[in-house]
């Protein structure tokens, strides 16, 4: 049987990269991700890697654009200030077309805000945060063995599709420590080609890696593609895991963090003869459209928990398309909604 | 018969998209020519900047990456981490080198990264349209000074070479021009010895190469040359500054 660690959130994203064979790292300080970067700069070298400690987060995430150019592994982390400033960076790699992951443990906002755990970055993370008409994969984890293995995940897609990849956590996913279980020699790195890597021009023609088309329709034909490719995203990639949604009334819709106290919240409420069940979203880019939907058409109504004043709130609703009422519980500035707040608003709702 | 002069493997040929005069093709031409010389350019990979000199893979026949703005050298950094056999090194303006990615320029410095950097100083900003650059001399003119530079409003002349022959893991810091067939000779043997250190595993090697842009200094080609030696060099002196 395979080894249990008691490890945090941040130091599994770490264990999680390197079982994915990520090659190169570079960051910069900020709370509450310091455990990544430290453990990182432990374990990367050890690894055969690269871990640079930038002198900022514009140089962290240019660093990794270099890196992933040279058809190696690369990534960044950070906490959402940082996170705001890699955003020119995150477009560049996406416009060059480009593989890499960044790690968003989010912390409450805006501005400098404090080090409390936070989902208010799921606009900036989904909608693009950058400049130009671009998506990053975004994918949520619920557990410490999940900050693990969505990294795996996540090197995957970035590989495939040639693109960011995000993984959002907050401050609480990172901290917290629970069990963590290693893949061993069961998981294989999957080698992707990349002959569009810079690693010297023998034997082949020059290589260029580029975001800037002049000319006349030449950065259309680029956009083209990549709409062509964010819609095999959205059809293929979206996940998700749900909790008694079999026979419910009621869906609570949750990731991350808020997920955990909302399966709480649906045990409790089953306790009391409510019906509720869960959608948690794991892709929250590709937002997974296609359960909401299908759950919509039995359901009395939903609702979204977050811990902020309503992001994710919009995907759902687009997803349910009117076809169930859509409520809302969130809470800001760091603060968390608690198992009781959400059972309190079923029962408002279910009294209705 | 001997044949003396020949057209550089790593030049493309093909026109150019720089303004009549510009110093760009010049530089470009040097770094070309040396790299064949070198016989690097299977090796070679090269940051492009934002500013006029973005098209250089355009002319450069051998790999390339562009930058974002500013960010040559952290590019750079990982570039060559991950692939220390690879000949690597960065074309960078004057504001990209010493305006926005000032940071990025002095920590990689500072790091010691083995790394070759060619900084074309024109002392304003050509693509934008002419507006103040760091190195932009006092009383002259620009889009964003058009009653001069003044030190009290906007600071003097960035001497980055200077500062950053300061740090100790800069191994190399030579200043030169592209006035005249001698000047010119003079920049191609400084770019050698920061090709050369690199190669050698010396260390950080920078060159700041003086550079006309007749465009937006309102000169003529030729004025623009003797404004070079007349005028710039005074402030910037030429010679080895470490």
């Amino acid at each position: 049987m395979a080894k249990k660690i008691l490890i945090t959130g941040n130091e599994a994203v770490v264990e999680g990269a390197l079982a994915a064979g990520c090659k190169f790292y570079a960051g910069y300080p900020i709370t509450p991700q310091n455990e990544l970067i430290a453990y990182m700069a432990q374990k990367l070298p050890e690894s055969g890697g690269v871990f640079l400690q930038a002198e900022s987060e514009l140089s962290a995430i240019n660093m990794v654009f270099g890196a992933s150019a040279t058809g190696f592994r690369a990534m960044t982390s950070s906490s959402s200030p940082g996170i705001s400033l890699k955003q020119e960076g995150i477009s560049y790699i996406a416009g060059a077309e480009l593989p890499a992951v960044i790690v968003n443990m989010m912390r409450g906002g805006p501005g400098l805000g404090n080090i409390s755990p936070s989902q208010a970055d799921y606009f900036q993370a989904t909608k693009g945060g950058g400049h130009g008409d671009y998506h990053s994969i975004v994918l949520a984890p619920g557990s410490i063995q999940e900050c693990y293995d969505l990294m795996l995940v996540a090197f995957d897609l970035a590989d495939k599709y040639r693109t960011p990849v995000i993984i959002l956590g907050d401050g609480l996913i990172g901290q917290m420590m629970e069990p963590l279980v290693r893949q061993g020699a069961e998981h294989k790195v999957k080698d992707y080609a990349k002959p569009w890597a810079l690693t010297g021009c023998k034997g082949r023609k020059q290589n260029i890696v580029r975001s800037l088309y002049l000319g006349q329709g030449a950065l259309e034909k680029v956009n083209l593609r990549l709409q062509e490719r964010y819609q095999k995203i959205i059809q293929e990639e979206q996940r998700s895991q749900s909790f008694q949604i079999e026979d419910c009334d009621f869906v609570l819709v949750a990731y991350g963090t808020m997920s955990r106290i909302a399966k709480g919240a649906v045990l409790a409420l089953r306790k009391k003869g409510i019906k509720a069940g869960l959608i948690r979203p794991v892709s929250l880019w590709p937002f997974p459209e296609k359960i909401i939907a299908e759950a919509a058409k039995k359901v009395k109504a939903f609702l979204v928990i977050e811990m902020s004043y309503g992001q994710m709130l919009e995907d759902v609703r687009l997803s349910v398309a009117g076809k169930a009422p859509v409520h809302f519980l969130g809470r800001g500035g760091g603060e968390i909604p608690s198992e009781e707040e959400i059972v309190k608003k079923i029962e408002g709702v279910n009294k209705k | 018969m001997q044949k003396t002069f020949t057209h550089p493997q790593s030049l493309k040929n093909v026109s150019t998209h720089y303004c009549p005069g510009c110093g760009h093709g010049i530089a470009h031409r040097l770094v070309a020519e040396l790299i064949d010389e070198l016989g690097i350019r299977e090796k070679a990979i090269a940051i492009c900047p934002v500013g006029c000199a973005v098209l250089a893979y355009d002319y450069w026949d051998f790999d390339c990456t562009e930058a974002a703005h500013g960010r040559g050298l952290a590019v750079a950094t990982a570039i060559k981490r991950l692939r220390p056999d690879n000949f690597v090194f960065t074309y960078q303006g004057d504001g990209d080198l010493a305006a926005i990615g000032t940071n990025e320029t002095i920590h990689a410095a500072n790091r010691g990264e083995n790394l070759s950097v060619i900084f074309i100083n024109n002392a304003v900003y050509g693509m934008t349209g002419g507006q103040m650059a760091p190195t932009t001399l006092l009383g002259q003119k620009t889009a964003t000074t058009q009653k001069g530079r003044e030190a009290k409003l906007h600071g003097h002349p960035l001497k980055i070479s200077e500062m950053l022959a300061i740090l100790p893991a800069v191994k190399y810091v030579e200043r030169v021009a592209l006035h005249s067939p001698q000047s010119v000779l003079q920049t191609k043997k400084a770019i050698k010895q920061a090709f050369e250190n690199q190669i050698n595993n010396v260390g950080f090697s920078f060159v700041e190469v003086l550079s006309p842009c007749p465009t937006y200094w309102g000169l003529a080609p030729k004025e623009a040359m003797a404004w070079i030696k007349d005028v710039m060099m005074k402030e910037f002196p030429l010679g080895k500054i470490k």
